[in-house]
């Protein structure tokens, strides 16, 4: 019988997990366990079906697409780079900086090896001289954790190039693939002017190929088991699995590995369902959009349908905003954190995102003169488009779309002023909260 | 020749001399920094924006043939 065919009689249940085939609720994955499952790294040689130019031709027919939040075919970026004038970079970014998401970090406590693996396989691919593995400096016991998978490694000369491990500051611009390169660089970890882009000149002045640390587990997958198996989950538009991190009201918040495709309400019941009845999804995280819950729940989750739905797929994020919150009041905490994390390079982002924050946060505690929803409109609109990166733009949309999904609750509090809600403990993780006593 | 117009935001610090000299394209926001309102620069008005980027002090303004993209 031929792989397709398997597929097809396997139900959904079958086909994953993929990823997190391999997890244990307490211990990290140690080499033998990881070469057990998955068998040895295919080497992908320099002739015939191995060669470094057929890996390409097997991502590429793959599908795969970034799972960092820009969804940019994987072997596209990949391209780019190997066509370049060689010496090649790579870098994995395991910087999670979305407070909402922690998939990447489950995957590098967890399972490092699919990662590195995935990072060996790129650098091969791209014929690479460097790498590196990027995650928060502050992250200590996981350097830690993650030198020793890298001395595992070294003891049976795994990686014909050298993974390097970075901690880099644990801000929220930090993890932008050009502020990881600037720093890399030995500057600033703060996005730089584009282009030129850093696959085009990144670290050191060389093509550079950032890639999120999950994306580069698919890549270890795909190498082994190829194309059609990757294929045979998922959407043909939207192939594959991704990691999704799911919290708010629901009943068993977690990290869940999800088809591409399966619907935002079907992915809200594998992590138990709603604890109360909700009133909105935030999907894609703090750059995404708010979408009402009833539009949302057959929406597929995947890049294409989620922005036409007018949310985003992101890093992949789903959080559930019950009745009895305040969508404005969870937007303006989100806003006034944004805006704290600005990285004070660009005037329009340095002024125009605090003056949004003090907008929003205005409509959502105070309003009842029915004028502060238009100064939110109004401040958006200057914000956006304005800076080196994409921070405001990010800001502005989850702003537009809170305008929209909780359109009444922005006419009752611009007129009458705050409702119930806004004294609930927040749904939303800012870092920080910890501060705060909300018992 | 076609002609675009950028703002590097990171140099830019609010100086505001641009808006000043090319006022068909450039108005400033609450805060002084410019908003462009086409990036694409009119061909009566190639040489009034090369002057202004010229004149911004951070040259953080930046006239650039179009790529072919455009």
């Amino acid at each position: 019988m031929t792989e397709l065919a398997l597929a097809a009689h396997r139900s959904p249940e079958l086909r994953l997990p993929r990823l997190l085939a391999g997890i244990s609720y307490y211990d990290i994955a140690r080499l033998p366990d990881h070469e057990e499952r998955y068998g040895p790294l295919p080497l992908w040689g320099t002739s015939g079906r191995r060669r470094p130019g057929r890996l390409l031709d097997v991502v590429d027919a793959s599908g795969l697409t970034g799972r960092g939040g820009g969804g940019f075919p994987t072997g596209r970026k990949m391209r780019s780079v190997a066509s370049g004038p060689g010496g090649a970079v790579v870098v994995a970014n395991g910087a999670e900086g979305e407070p909402a998401s922690c998939k990447d970090r489950l995957l590098l406590t967890r399972l490092p090896h699919l990662v590195l693996d995935g990072i060996t396989l790129a650098a091969h691919a791209v014929r690479a001289r460097t790498a590196y593995l990027c995650i928060h400096g502050q992250e200590v016991e996981l350097l830690a954790a993650l030198e020793d998978a890298l001395a595992q490694r070294r003891a049976v000369d795994l990686d014909p190039v050298p993974i390097q491990l970075r901690g880099i500051p644990g801000r929220y611009v930090a993890s932008e693939q050009s502020a990881i390169v600037q720093y890399l660089n030995g500057g600033p970890a703060k996005p730089t002017f584009a282009p030129p882009r850093p696959h085009q000149r990144g670290v050191r002045g060389r093509p550079t190929l950032v890639h999120n640390v999950e994306t580069l587990a698919h890549l270890a997958l795909i190498a082994r088991y190829g194309d059609r198996w990757f294929r045979s989950a998922g959407l043909p538009s939207a192939p594959g699995s991704a990691l999704v991190t799911v919290s708010g009201a629901v009943r068993r918040p977690g990290v869940y590995e999800i088809e591409l495709g399966t619907p935002a309400g079907q992915v809200v019941t594998m992590a138990g369902g709603p604890a109360e009845r909700p009133a909105a999804l935030l999907v894609g995280g703090f750059f995404g959009a708010w979408l009402p819950a009833r539009s949302a729940w057959p929406v597929p989750m995947c890049h294409a349908a989620l922005k036409a739905a007018g949310g985003a797929m992101g890093a992949g994020i789903v959080v559930v905003l019950p009745e009895s919150s305040c969508g404005l009041a969870e937007t303006a905490r989100v806003i006034r954190y944004l805006a704290d994390e600005n990285a004070g390079q660009c005037g329009p982002c340095m002024f125009g995102l605090p003056a949004l924050a003090d907008a929003i946060a205005d409509l959502a505690y105070q309003g009842g003169r029915g004028r502060a929803a238009d100064r939110v409109a109004t401040l958006a609109g200057l914000v956006d488009g304005r800076g080196a990166c994409r921070h405001p733009d990010g800001a502005v949309q989850l702003v537009r779309s809170a305008l929209g999904a909780f359109e009444a609750d922005v006419r009752r509090h611009d007129q009458y002023g705050p409702c119930p809600g806004v004294a609930r403990a927040p749904q939303l993780p800012v870092p920080g909260d910890e501060d705060w006593d909300w018992a | 020749m076609n002609y675009e117009l950028r703002v590097n935001p990171i140099t830019c610090d609010g100086h505001g001399v641009c808006a000043e000299l090319l006022p068909e394209m450039i108005e400033l926001d609450p805060w002084g920094y410019p908003i462009l309102m086409s990036a694409a620069v009119p061909r009566g008005l190639v040489e009034h924006a090369k002057r202004a980027a010229a004149a911004c002090p951070v040259l953080a303004l930046l006239v650039d043939k179009a790529t072919s993209e455009h």
